[in-house]
């Protein structure tokens, strides 16, 4: 359902993207890894059109991913993004970052029942209903990145990016996090494609796992042939060494 | 070729700055395209007409009455020269609500607003706040600049008028307490020759001042640079072409509105 081909990205001399292939099937997890700086956040903001590819295709559902026009709004109306940072509104109280989309445009409900979504959301992320009325300023980095998953998952979008879910986190939370991207899955049949570092949530979300390296993929497969893959990469990413193909200056 | 640099130089800047006014033109143009599409954002115009409006009231209040009071005071210093110090009353009130009143008060928003809306929506760009915008589909254009363009559009012409009113106070002030003036002739005199096209014109170059600072705010926070450096950057950047766009705008309408 969302089919990169040869997407390309430099800034500058800094060419980040050297020809991206990969394909995610409908109701499928799938898994980024990499390392840092390799262009990881840069991938999903091309399939959203927040940059722009210098070359390639990006489609979903077999049709070009609408960046400008009349159907950016119901396109972007299927996603639903965590941001690495956050990016919480900090002028809105936490609930009404959370119930953003319920607020106003085509998913707008009454204040009531968006505070209520707003509220069942945070408990979902295990955050109390005290935290809805505090300002994001007021709240610790991991709890922000909580708020952003809430805020991303409120209106249950059909394709969902998280970027980095877990970063920040303590492990219990961490866990928590984990679970619930599995249920987004499995339980409201959405897609989802999660950026992560670290390898217990890899292997708590993914179906499947594509290393980015490089600027090209470097490998993907089923989660389940990550650990017997041949390739040194791969290896070396998921068992954290610092001997191997991967540079450790980059 | 060395005697030639410093000119290409020059020519590099014109065209820079040429480049720049033409790039805030289109995002001009952009913005007021979106004025009349929905969805609107009414309390997004509302916070902006506070913030823009009812709290800049003290800083053009103040630069209004000590410009008032100076003014007289070179008024009548220069119409002694010819024993015209009559004139001091309506020529004040003139001067202020022709131009001091408009140019200080748009300069001194300029300050005080094209700076705050810059660093906002510049934290708000190397935040992603931005972006995150987008991916609701909220448009940054609707959300972010057209309550502001129009809550300044509508709050500068106020402020010129309320800033008007207290320049001639603070003329009529020092005519009455210190150049001996009857409060009553300064009063009259001040009302015989002021024109409603005086005023009229003070307050259109208000509404084009205030359009200019949010613009310039709006333009420079959405372009800017990642990291503190680039919302610093963004910041001065939007001070700066607010202010010398509002001189350069002032020229022009006074211009258009009294060469005849
Ligand atoms: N807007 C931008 N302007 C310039 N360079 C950028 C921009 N966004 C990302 N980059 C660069 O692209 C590279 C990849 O960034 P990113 O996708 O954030 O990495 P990661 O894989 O850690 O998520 C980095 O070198 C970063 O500096
Ligand atoms: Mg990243």
């Amino acid at each position: 359902m969302i089919e990169l081909q040869g997407v390309r990205k430099s800034f500058g001399k800094n060419h980040v993207l050297q020809g991206v292939d990969l394909s995610v099937a409908r109701g499928q997890s799938m898994v980024i890894i990499g390392g840092s700086g390799t262009g990881k956040s840069v991938l999903l903001k091309c399939v959203l059109g927040l940059v722009t590819p210098d070359a390639g295709t990006i489609l979903v559902d077999g049709q070009p991913a609408a960046t400008k026009g009349a159907g950016r709004e119901p396109f972007l109306d299927r996603f639903g993004m965590l941001f690495q940072g956050g990016a919480l509104f900090d002028s809105l109280p936490v609930w009404q970052n959370v119930a953003f989309r319920l607020l106003r445009g085509a998913k707008k409900r009454p204040k009531d029942e968006a505070r209520a979504i707003a509220i069942e959301k945070l408990r979902r992320v295990g955050l109390k209903e005290q935290v809805a009325d505090l300002f994001p300023a007021e709240l610790s980095g991991g709890m922000q990145k909580r708020v952003g998953l809430a805020r991303a998952i409120a209106a249950e979008p059909e394709i969902i990016f998280f970027d980095e879910p877990t970063t920040g986190l303590d492990p219990i939370m961490a866990g928590v996090i984990n679970e619930l991207i599995r249920e987004i899955v499995t339980e409201m049949g959405a897609t989802a494609m999660t950026i992560t570092h670290d390898m217990t949530s890899v292997r708590a979300i993914a179906d499947r796992v594509a290393m980015l390296h490089g600027g090209v993929i470097r490998w993907t497969g089923p989660i389940a042939e990550m650990d017997t893959t041949p390739d040194p990469y791969v290896d070396q990413f998921i068992h954290g060494r610092a001997e191997g193909p991967i540079e450790s200056v980059r | 070729m060395n005697l030639l640099s410093p000119l290409a130089a020059l020519g590099r800047l014109t065209q820079g700055a040429l480049a720049t006014v033409g790039r805030i033109a289109l995002f001009a143009a952009d913005a007021v395209s979106h004025l009349f599409r929905p969805p609107f954002y009414p309390r997004e115009f509302l916070v902006a007409l506070m913030q823009i409006g009812w709290f800049s009231l003290p800083v053009v209040g103040m630069t209004a009455l000590f410009t008032g009071g100076a003014l007289a005071l070179q008024i009548y210093a220069g119409g002694a020269r010819f024993s015209a110090e009559a004139v001091v009353p309506s020529i004040t009130a003139i001067g202020m609500v022709r131009e001091l009143g408009p140019v200080l008060g748009g300069l001194m928003v300029a300050a005080r607003v094209a700076s705050s809306i810059a660093a906002e929506v510049g934290t708000m760009k190397v935040t992603e706040q931005i972006d995150a915008l987008v991916t609701l589909s909220t448009h940054p254009m609707k959300y972010l600049t057209v309550p502001r363009m129009l809550a300044a559009t509508l709050a500068v012409p106020v402020l010129v008028a309320v800033g008007d009113s207290i320049g001639i106070f603070g003329g009529y002030l020092v005519g009455v307490n210190r150049l001996g003036f009857n409060p009553a002739t300064y009063l009259a005199n001040t009302r015989a020759y002021l024109e409603a096209f005086d005023i009229i014109s003070g307050l259109m170059k208000g509404a084009a001042f205030g359009f200019i600072i949010a613009i310039c705010g709006c333009f420079y926070g959405m372009n800017s640079a990642r990291g503190a450096q680039g919302v610093g950057r963004a910041t001065k950047s939007a001070v700066v072409a607010a202010s010398v766009l509002i001189l350069a705008a002032n020229y022009l309408m006074t211009e258009v509105f009294f060469s005849a």
